[in-house]
């Protein structure tokens, strides 16, 4: 159960950040996970008076705040006509659409969940974080960073013209994923991202450049090969490494095959 | 401490915990349509609008609702005995327990699309589980609910 | 009689219908005090320990904490939490604390406080130190194991069950009926095959809950979400050792049940905290106490013979079941019966031998309790995939085989006690499916233009109607002021609308509306005796017990009215409205009849009748399932479910069609994901819905649900039951439909898209 002595919406991000230097503090963005947990926490902090929810055209970026929820992300019309409707993808199947209104992106990229449809999302759009502290980084960077105390204030998502497609496997449609996968194609470079393995999404490279010529059957086939030999698997509730090293060679075939198809259809 | 709320239309101030989730609030404050189903966020009996969109009631601070405009079924009743009388003749209602959530959503749902598909209906209510119904009659009675507010849409007109 | 049926066999709304759509209080947390005792138990981390020591005193210091009771302060004399008739056959080997703990989730401390923020700190501070012992986990190895689940010596079997606690056996069985082994070995194929069944959870809504207080004559009032009212008070006061005359127990709307709530799961703990505090207390069950200490369906394993010729005659059938009853006993001796019993006679046609042998063990894992189907679920998953495997064998259609060998109207079952299908419309269950679904065409494996596969599957299904000599179904009927009727019972509306479809009965035999019936119930003190919402037993026992309550005070109104019209009694007639004096047509109406049975009447406005039947006539059904299955992810997606069913006279179609749909529904939950898996300390993993996964409305497809109706003469207006049979044909039809997908059989629930896609990678 969890237990709150103090709940304090910040007023500025520096409040934010004074408060959350102390480790029984804590930031509680759309609170779903944290409410689960079994702890007790000082002072609850709620950055909702920042106007961080809003997602804003920047000219050559995207700017969506920490506090934007999941189906604001589903819903926008920037965001789905730049990722041709691959984010909308990754969010839908994510419980229900209250939890949607409630989770934050700021939250679920914060946590580095092994889950994270959003985080396997959003390292496929090779996004930038700004942390009020660290400043901006990369998303690969992020995503491998220890946690600190510091802030998740947005995302960045560079306008650089580009393919995504997103897939994931569920048990049942509204469940965790047992595996999610997201591949883009940026400046003539693949980024493969492989999430719900069931550790933190992770980014692979071409690094053979198998699919530098064409995208072929074969050279897909060899890809998937490829990435599914090299990206580091486990077991959980939801299905064995076995079953995931199998299911990442079908859904990266499937993401270039569908990427493929959008091409030739001038997309 | 203490928080003012605007809740089913009237301002009320009153005494929390910090840690008070809003479902608990609402219910102390006599909304009892609102449930409990799980601890998990997953089954969608605590569904109530804040500032008219859907969430989960039992994973939102009470405090983080303060100031904020908070409607549940019991603010909702005349609109929502319409809608009812649509389910009930399906006998979809079975249990009851999780009833309030859906109406609350389906509710939600009709606001932002008046002409929903089926699969938009199955979509937005994805998150409201029901154990007795097996669904199809919920759908049943909320697609008869739609025909009925569109024939009476176009009798207003004509 | 049926063709003129009025009320019955009407859609009518059910009675609470508006009440809870509106969201109005009707359940126990909504009905009862938020001001009482909060208690919660403390639950053991191992699956087998013995409490070598416990020390509450810090916890007791807790502001707030009212009570802490441990294995030390509670009677001593063995109970069953089973929600069955007297004597139980569940064995009495529970205690509402004991020192030994036997899985993961026993209760080893009952806490009660003021709030809930004190009750969980005190939990905290409880200091637990456990002897852990060596568990039994695995329930092939639980029979004869050196390691005894229930060592103690005041355990005890009330019924010849077969049970013996030094063996970890809580129920062993054999039976049959003709020569099996020379059947089969005279058959030209025999199948054998082994299945296994899950210990799915019920997950209705509203989780576990009791509110107990003290009533103004001292005695312990109990306000449960309950099926079995009658049965509550009877193992309360076997618990707390007290008079079962100090005990009232009364349910309000149930959030549902499905058979969980035939187990006293939750009400011991606050009655014995109340009982010794004399304060009003309330439990109410969190989700994952429900998923880790609930009353989950039996796991089996399942061997099924059988054995045909090769023109598909099926001339015998061998059942072996292997069911794990877990910690405890509760409904073990009996859910497994049914495995065979509710299996095997649905090809009773060319049937000559059969045997059904079972053994029911004890392990260190949660206890397993009733849950709609009761153990028929299990065992006809187990035959029909076995026939299916048969039929694919031979080369013949699973239909066809079906129609050559399924039980016919007026034959005698000899696996079924040697009963007599006097109703069974099965044949033409068969032939409408066939029909509505198209199994011509889409029986055959279709490869769509994206790659997946679209295939079909068949199952059949049988349940009974009620405990027949057991179950006592009772009404009582009033005529009050102005005509209108109380009806008073014991059974228990969990959703399911029985207040509804018994009104309805009443309403039939009384020529009256519906809304002239108000129906009371249930409670201990006050409704007539039932044994409760159980074994697909309320329509057709309470139901028959309704319709000759009814027609009694049908006779003592015209009785009061003869008076009034000064006539004999032989010589009125009533209409529902008025009273009809044949010879001189005078008249008096329900309302002066109902005005002058108030004053200077003898003659009784309310009559009680008890049922009991000697049969439990099965309804019948037919399940066909389309899916489209992709071969390389696994997944299984279902986009189409016919169902056609013989419940005898539907008696509300409406409701009828929704228990069948639900019933479906959780039937897909079972086959393909609702999963139970335990770590190697015997701790359950899918304690929560984020964990286990019942199916969303994104998940099941499409249902088509329709009724061929048999008459059944010993039913009320010849209806049969319908709760359970509902859930018994998707786990064998959706696997029927994977093999015909991919060549693949699954013996093993959940069908989960791993488990389909591993095994093509294998071939």
């Amino acid at each position: 159960m969890l237990d709150i002595k103090n709940y304090v919406r910040v007023q500025s991000l520096q409040e934010a950040y004074d408060l959350c230097q102390n480790r029984r503090n804590v930031i509680i963005g759309g609170m779903l996970w944290l409410k689960m947990q079994n702890r007790s926490v000082d002072t609850a902090i709620d950055l909702c008076d920042l106007g961080l929810n809003q997602i804003e055209d920047k000219g050559d970026e995207i700017h969506i705040g920490a506090m934007v929820t999941l189906r604001q992300l589903e819903l926008d019309p920037l965001l789905n006509e730049y990722t041709h409707h691959a984010l909308k993808e990754s969010v839908k199947h994510i419980v229900g659409v209250q939890f949607r209104n409630l989770a934050t992106i700021g939250g679920s990229l914060f946590g580095r969940y092994g889950f994270s449809d959003v985080l396997t999302m959003f390292l496929a759009l090779d996004a930038y974080v700004e942390l009020y502290h660290g400043g901006i980084v990369s998303i690969r960077e992020f995503v491998e960073m220890r946690p600190s105390l510091d802030i998740l204030v947005r995302i960045i998502v560079k306008k650089t013209p580009m393919q995504v497609v997103y897939l994931s496997q569920r048990n049942t449609q509204t469940d965790f994923p047992v595996l999610t996968c997201a591949i883009s194609k940026m400046n003539q470079d693949y980024y493969c991202v492989i999430g719900a393995r069931p550790l933190k999404a992770t980014l692979l490279l071409d690094e053979k450049h198998l699919l530098d010529s064409s995208l072929s059957d074969e050279s897909i086939l060899a890809f998937a090969d490829d990435i599914a030999q090299r990206v580091t698997l486990g077991s959980n509730l939801r299905g064995s490494a076995d079953y995931r090293r199998h299911l990442t060679k079908v859904l990266i075939k499937r993401a270039l095959w569908q990427l493929r198809e959008e091409h030739n259809h001038g997309n | 401490m203490e928080i003012k709320i605007n809740l089913n239309g009237k301002d009320i101030v009153s005494t929390i915990e910090p840690d008070t989730l809003l479902i608990d609030f609402l219910r102390q404050q006599g909304c009892l349509s609102v449930k409990r189903g799980c601890d998990t966020s997953n089954c969608g009996l605590c569904t109530v609008f804040q500032d008219d969109q859907p969430i989960l009631s039992c994973s939102v601070l009470a405090a983080r609702a303060a100031g904020h405009k908070i409607v549940t079924l019991e603010g909702m009743q005349k609109e929502a005995q319409g809608f009812a009388e649509f389910i009930a003749d399906q006998g979809a209602e079975q249990c009851g327990f999780c009833n309030p959530g859906m109406m609350m959503n389906a509710m939600a749902l009709l606001r932002e699309n008046d002409d929903p598909s089926d699969e938009d209906i199955l979509n937005y209510l994805a998150g409201n589980l029901c154990r007795c119904s097996g669904y199809e009659g919920q759908l049943r009675g909320i697609k008869n609910y739609i025909a009925y507010l569109k024939r009476s849409g176009k009798e207003d007109l004509s | 009689m049926k063709e003129t049926l009025q009320k019955v066999n009407q859609p009518v709304r059910k009675k609470d219908a508006m009440n809870l759509l509106l969201g109005k209080p009707a359940y126990v947390d909504d009905i009862t005090p938020q001001n009482c005792l909060v208690v919660k138990v403390l639950r053991s981390p191992h699956a087998h320990a013995m409490i070598e020591d416990i020390d509450v005193s810090d916890a007791q210091k807790v502001a707030g904490i009212e009570a802490i009771y441990t294995y030390h302060d509670v009677p001593q004399n063995r109970f069953t939490m089973a929600g069955q008739t007297y004597p139980e056959p569940s064995p009495y080997d529970r205690l509402i604390l004991d020192q030994r703990v036997r899985f993961v989730g026993d209760a080893v401390a009952i806490v009660a406080g003021a709030d809930e923020k004190s009750v969980d700190q005190a939990m905290k501070l409880i200091k637990v130190k456990y002897q852990v012992l060596e568990a039994v986990l695995d329930f092939h190895q639980a029979k004869d194991h050196p390691v005894l689940v229930h060592p103690e010596d005041n355990w005890k079997a009330l019924c010849p069950v077969g049970a013996d606690n030094q063996r970890n056996l809580c129920a062993s069985e054999y039976n049959q009926d003709g020569d099996v082994d020379a059947v089969l070995a005279s058959c030209d194929e025999v199948v054998e095959r082994t299945y296994h069944t899950r210990a799915n959870q019920q997950a209705m809504m509203e989780t576990f809950r009791t509110y107990c207080e003290i009533d103004p004559f001292g005695r312990l009032h109990v306000i449960s979400s309950t099926q079995i009212v009658f049965h509550v008070r009877r193992i309360l006061a076997h618990a707390l050792n007290i008079s079962k005359s100090l005990i009232h127990v009364e349910k309000p709307r149930i959030g549902g049940g499905f058979g969980a709530k035939q187990t006293v799961v939750a009400e011991v703990y606050p009655a014995f905290v109340t009982w010794m505090t004399k304060k009003p207390s309330k439990m109410i069950y969190s989700r994952t106490e429900c998923q880790i200490a609930g009353s989950p369906r039996h796991e089996m394993e399942i061997t099924v013979k059988v054995g045909a010729m090769k023109d598909g005659t099926i001339r015998a059938i061998d059942v072996y079941t292997l069911s794990n009853t877990g910690a405890f006993g509760e409904h073990g001796p009996t859910t497994v019966g049914l495995s065979g019993h509710k299996s095997i006679p649905l090809y009773n046609n060319h049937l000559e031998a059969f045997r059904f042998a079972y053994d029911v063990v004890y392990t260190n894992v949660q206890a397993a309790g009733a849950y709609r189907g009761y153990g028929a679920t299990q065992g006809i998953f187990a035959v029909e995939s076995a026939v299916n495997e048969l039929a694919a064998r031979l080369g013949i259609d699973a239909v066809a085989i079906r129609e050559k060998n399924m039980v016919q109207e007026g034959q005698v079952m000899s696996a079924y006690y040697n009963e007599m299908t006097k109703s069974c419309a099965l044949n033409r269950c068969m032939e409408h499916a066939k029909k509505l679904f198209n199994w011509q065409d889409k029986s055959k494996v279709r490869v769509m233009p994206n790659g997946k596969v679209r295939a079909a599957g068949v199952a059949m299904a049988m349940q009974g109607s009620g405990i027949s000599g057991v179950d006592v179904g009772s009404a009582t009927i009033k005529l009050n002021d102005d005509g209108f009727y109380a009806l008073s019972i014991g059974a228990a509306d969990m959703g399911t609308g029985c207040d509804t479809i018994l009104a309805q009965m009443a309403a039939e035999c009384l020529e009256c509306q519906v809304d002239d019936i108000i129906v009371f119930g249930a409670d201990s003190d006050a409704s007539p005796y039932d044994s409760g919402s159980y074994a697909s037993s309320t329509t057709y026992v309470t139901g028959k017990a309704v319709e000759k309550a009814c027609c009694q005070l049908k006779e003592n109104i015209c009785m009061i009215a003869a008076q009034m019209l000064e006539c004999s009694n032989d010589d009125v007639e009533f209409d529902g409205k008025v009273v009809t004096c044949l010879s001189n047509h005078k008249q008096v109406t329900l309302h002066d009849i109902a005005t002058q049975s108030m004053c200077g009447n003898t003659i009784a406005t309310q009559v009680t009748v008890t049922h009991s039947s000697p049969v439990s006539p099965p309804p019948f059904m037919v399940g066909m399932v389309e899916i489209e299955l992709d071969k390389e992810t696994g997944q299984v997606d279902i986009l189409d479910y016919v169902a056609v069913v013989d419940c005898g006279t539907v008696v509300n179609p409406n409701l009828a069609r929704v228990q069948t749909e639900g019933g479906i529904v959780q039937g897909i939950g079972m086959a393909l994901y609702e999963n139970v898996q335990y770590n190697d300390k015997g701790a359950i993993a899918e304690n929560s819905f984020m964990q286990y996964k019942i199916p969303t409305r994104l998940d099941i497809g499409k249902l088509r649900v329709e009724f061929e109706s048999s008459y059944e003469e010993t039913g009320p207006f010849g209806a049969k039951s319908i709760g359970e049979i509902v859930i018994n044909t998707p786990s064998p039809a959706i696997a029927h439909a994977i093999y015909n997908a991919t060549g693949v059989w699954l013996r093993d629930l959940p069908m989960t898209p791993e488990k389909i896609a591993m095994s093509l990678c294998e071939e």
